[in-house]
């Protein structure tokens, strides 16, 4: 897939979104774990509240980022009421689009020295 | 918990089904891990917080899906989009229309502070009400305590002299006291005060003199013109929507102190609005005022016999014709409305009953029942937002075309303007619409029972969906019989009144206005000259057969009313009847085309010295003098012993609906110099001339600034125009109301089509066994003909009874016609024959041509 114009009409991707698909980049996990994920790897920076959580999920399946995976993990570490979600081909595209953006704009603005520890 | 479910409510159905379940659990682990009651009442600050935001953003991204779907479904029909968005403005245009006229005349209030406390005073004589004397209002004024302050007006015409031509005007003479009762400041100047009322002289323009005579100069204050030839200087400017008391008053001059002491307490020509203080209720003023009247009839008990008073508000003083009118065009708006949703609730389920496999499919790859109403609904809101913004353009122009609906009597302008409220009205009227008429067929179409029926794959189903349609149908043709009854009727109404014989020849006939200011022309002779100077070079036009002066034309104008005593049949123990009169010079009546049926025309011999005649009207003859000769009969009238000279044909002098009631025409060389009938003058130039009347406006023109340059010349109509402005406000109704039924037949036409056409296809197959088997075309025609008469008369006779109810409730406004007219009603049913017939000729044609064998042989 080319960062083409299928991914740049996703960009800028709002935060949410791109949390949960980095939360989602290298394993299958439900929507809490989702949510611990995101918190632990900012160190408690951002916290996704459940209503944000669920409505970009819906959003992401609508748009094709993510989809419900049918595979479970074993029986005994399941819970009848949680839904997996996998990342799709689409997402992780979209994901790399939006870090590059992202890495663009700190490179402009590091180019203008307004980020610290320039070199 | 539970409290955190209810407040999931907030997010769509098919959300909370997906996701509802988790949030919970997460929301219970937060919860057992948070202590304290500062610490819980914060989760649950956020939480809240957290799923309102949340719930609105996944509304509206449903909303915006819902929306992309619907243009796209709509954009692949466009034929139904058209007909959907148009069925929708038409009804949404004419309730726009209808109430923005309504709003204005009933509803919207006057222009004034506090409006709602303003009342109209008059003289209460038992049956109806009575302008008041200007001694009447001074009691009233010093004895009540209801009101915080009461003014007296009149109106009157003057011809005003300033800068630029001389023009005929029409003015209120107002007490000091009236224009600080309305409350209303001036946008330049100042109001009249006592003082002005003393030494008079000054005058208060309204906006539209102030531009139109002054070119809306600053300096307007302190300058001098001319009304009738008292010098008046400018004191103030009222502002443009100040039309006080109705949109033609030019301006407002002062309460001469002659009439303000005017001790004749039946000399009754004032009316007087009063406010009442805060808090004063109007049944309050109204007990005060009957209180009063008993202390002043005790007082004045000859003159004051049966005179009580009557208290209305300002906003009520409307003529119930008018109102019944108002009420009526509404009544018909509604009609078409309620017809137009009939129809786009057809349209639409049919529509959805099409698409039924779409929504099972869908139904099948998991969208929520929720869901699919959701988006019919959607659906149905851009039919309803495009229709109501076309019906507004439809309504903002055909409100012109309503405006003779409104009375000219009234202090506002003449024409609504479609404000916000309207907008607001039509709005909501859509909205309405959209979600009701989408919601209900989309919540039949997507019935779990008949999915499941779909789902089978049988095709037997839809007698129950078109039993919906067909009460539709039946809605639509009942609407549209009471609207073409009432048509029909006003319609019969309005040619009755048209055809009544109005007693004068109209055609070819030009009347003129030239009200001769006094002092100016103060005295007969005077006048007579002017009269004569106009008259001789009128009859010298070319094409001009006669011409004549009169004080007031038929139709146009009341005139004054007399109380009339035979000699002879005096009797001091009753009061005497009345006639009608008129100041006429010799030759009206062959001009006018009245017949003179005995004796003399009035004569220029007919003067002050010699015995003072008048020629009397067969009704006159009819009451005073029946199976008698008249010529030489005497009455006193007007203070003065009359000889009769002649008889003439009735004339219908207070408009075609009313009988015709005694008239006695007087010589316009013997009108008193002083007293009341001194102002009744001859005005009014009548010509009658083989050319069309309306080319001698200029000429009459010169010929009268040639006799007086001051003199202005206003009001030039032909006198069929003034029969037909009679009529006019019917008129108008009828054209409106045949609109309103015409559209609601064409509706109901087209819903009798559609039902039908839906019919036949849906039963192609078993028409095709039917024909199959030896069926003739015959009577496949007759099966869908009998479905049609079905429908019409089960929508007939309902409207039938409901077109008698609506006639009675307007019975006020069918002269001539009965309620239950036979021929309306005929008609109306022929017509509604005619209806069903062309909207079934199309399926019938169709189920004619349906193949047996195509039709046997695929299952669509």
């Amino acid at each position: 897939m080319t960062p083409s114009a299928d991914t740049d009409r996703f960009l800028p991707l709002p935060p949410a979104t791109f949390h949960i698909l980095i939360a989602l980049a290298k394993e299958d996990r439900h929507g809490y774990a989702v949510m611990q994920e995101v918190e632990e790897r900012t160190e408690g920076a951002l916290r996704l509240s459940a209503g944000t959580l669920y409505r970009s999920i819906q959003r992401m399946l609508e748009q094709g980022l993510i989809r419900e995976t049918r595979k479970r993990p074993a029986p005994e570490l399941d819970d009848e009421r949680r839904r997996y979600y996998r990342i799709t081909p689409l997402g992780e595209a979209v994901a790399r689009a939006e870090a590059r953006r992202m890495a663009e704009l700190v490179r402009m603005a590091r180019a203008q020295g307004l980020v610290l520890g320039t070199t | 918990m539970r409290l955190y479910r209810a407040l999931l409510r907030l997010f769509p159905t098919a959300f909370r089904e997906e996701y509802g379940d988790e949030m919970s659990a997460i929301f219970r682990l937060r919860a057992r891990r948070t202590t304290g009651a500062l610490p819980t009442l914060w989760l649950w600050a956020t939480t809240t917080e957290d799923i309102v935001r949340n719930a609105i953003v996944v509304h509206w991204d449903a909303l915006r899906q819902d929306l992309r779907y619907a243009t796209r479904a709509l954009a692949r029909t466009p034929g139904f989009f058209a007909t959907a968005i148009l069925v929708t403005a038409l009804g949404i245009g004419a309730n726009t229309a209808a109430f923005s006229v309504a709003d204005f005349v009933l509803v919207r209030p006057l222009s004034y502070a506090h409006p709602d406390r303003l009342v109209k005073l008059m003289e209460g004589t038992g049956g109806g009400t009575n302008q008041v004397s200007p001694a009447l209002y001074q009691h009233w004024r010093s004895e009540s305590r209801s009101f915080s302050d009461m003014g007296a007006y009149y109106t009157t015409g003057v011809n005003l002299v300033g800068e630029g031509e001389p023009q005929r005007l029409d003015e209120a003479v107002v007490t000091a006291s009236l224009l600080p009762t309305l409350g209303v400041p001036p946008v330049r100047g100042r109001l009249f005060t006592d003082t002005d009322e003393h030494d008079g002289g000054t005058i208060i323009l309204s906006y539209g003199l102030w531009q139109s005579q002054f070119g809306g100069a600053e300096d307007v204050i302190g300058r001098r013109l001319l009304t009738d030839g008292t010098p008046r200087e400018v004191i103030g400017v009222m502002p443009r929507e100040f039309r006080f008391p109705n949109r033609d008053v030019a301006f407002w001059t002062p309460m001469p102190l002659a009439q303000l002491r005017d001790e004749e307490i039946t000399n009754t020509y004032w009316e007087v609005l009063g406010r009442l203080r805060p808090g004063v209720s109007i049944e309050r003023a109204r007990t005060e005022m009957d209180v009063v009247s008993q202390r002043l009839r005790a007082q004045f008990p000859k003159e004051l016999d049966g005179i009580g008073s009557s208290v209305v508000r300002l906003r009520d003083e409307l003529s119930s014709q008018s109102r019944t009118m108002l009420l009526a065009l509404c009544g018909a708006a509604a009609c078409v409305l309620l017809i137009a949703c009939a129809n786009l609730a057809s349209l639409l389920l049919a529509r959805y009953l099409r698409r039924k496999r779409e929504f099972l499919v869908r139904a099948a790859l998991g969208a929520g029942r929720e869901r699919l109403i959701r988006q019919c609904i959607t659906e149905s809101l851009v039919i309803a937002v495009l229709g109501g913004a076309l019906g507004v353009v439809l309504a903002i122009v055909s409100v012109p075309l309503l405006t003779r609906l409104i009375p000219a009597t009234l202090p506002i302008a003449k024409s609504p303007s479609i404000d916000g409220r309207i907008v607001l009205f039509a709005a909501l009227l859509s909205t309405v619409t959209g979600v009701v008429f989408g919601a209900l067929p989309a919540w039949r179409a997507s019935n779990a029972r008949d999915m499941s029926e779909l789902r089978e794959g049988t095709r037997s189903g839809g007698g129950q969906r078109e039993r919906a349609r067909a009460a539709l149908v039946t809605v639509e043709v009942t609407a549209s019989v009471v609207l073409l009854v009432s048509t029909g009727l006003l319609l019969r109404a309005l040619v009755h009144i048209q055809r009544t014989d109005p007693g004068f020849q109209p055609a070819q006939v030009l009347a003129a206005r030239t009200a001769l200011p006094v002092p100016k022309y103060d005295s007969v002779t005077r006048r007579a000259r002017f009269y004569e100077d106009v008259l001789q070079d009128v009859r010298a036009l070319p094409g001009v057969s006669s011409a004549a002066y009169i004080s007031g034309l038929p139709l146009a104008s009341g005139g004054a009313v007399w109380p009339v005593v035979p000699e002879g049949q005096e009797d001091p123990t009753t009061r005497p009847a009345s006639a009608i009169s008129r100041y006429v010079s010799p030759g009206y009546f062959r001009t006018l085309g009245i017949p003179l049926v005995r004796g003399r025309d009035v004569t220029d011999a007919d003067i002050g010295s010699r015995p003072w005649v008048a020629v009397v009207s067969e009704s006159f003859v009819r009451r005073y003098w029946p199976n008698e000769d008249p010529i030489g009969k005497r009455f006193k009238y007007l203070n003065d012993v009359r000889t009769v000279v002649g008889v003439v044909g009735d004339v219908h002098v207070r408009g075609l609906e009313r009988a015709n009631e005694p008239q006695a025409y007087l010589s316009y060389r013997q009108v008193p110099d002083t007293g009341a009938a001194a102002f009744f003058h001859p005005k009014e130039l009548v010509i009658r001339s083989s050319t069309p009347p309306a080319a001698l406006t200029a000429a009459v023109r010169r010929i009268v600034h040639r006799v007086d340059p001051d003199q202005p010349v206003s009001n030039v109509r032909t006198m069929d125009d003034i029969v037909s402005d009679v009529t006019a406000a019917r008129a108008t109704q009828v054209r409106v109301l045949g609109a309103f039924a015409f559209v609601a037949f064409l509706l109901a036409a087209v819903g009798i089509h559609g039902v039908l056409s839906y019919s036949v296809s849906s039963r192609s197959r078993e028409i095709g066994v039917r024909m199959a088997l030896g069926a003739q075309p015959t009577s496949v025609v007759r099966m869908v003909l009998r479905q049609a008469a079905v429908l019409a008369v089960a929508g007939i006779l309902p409207g039938v009874v409901l077109a008698y109810v609506a006639g009675r409730a307007m019975q006020g406004l069918l002269v001539g016609v009965q309620p239950a007219d036979v021929e309306t009603f005929g008609a109306v049913a022929v017509l509604c024959l005619v209806m069903t017939i062309a909207g079934s000729l199309a399926p019938a044609v169709r189920a004619v041509r349906v193949d047996p064998a195509r039709a046997l042989r695929t299952d669509g």
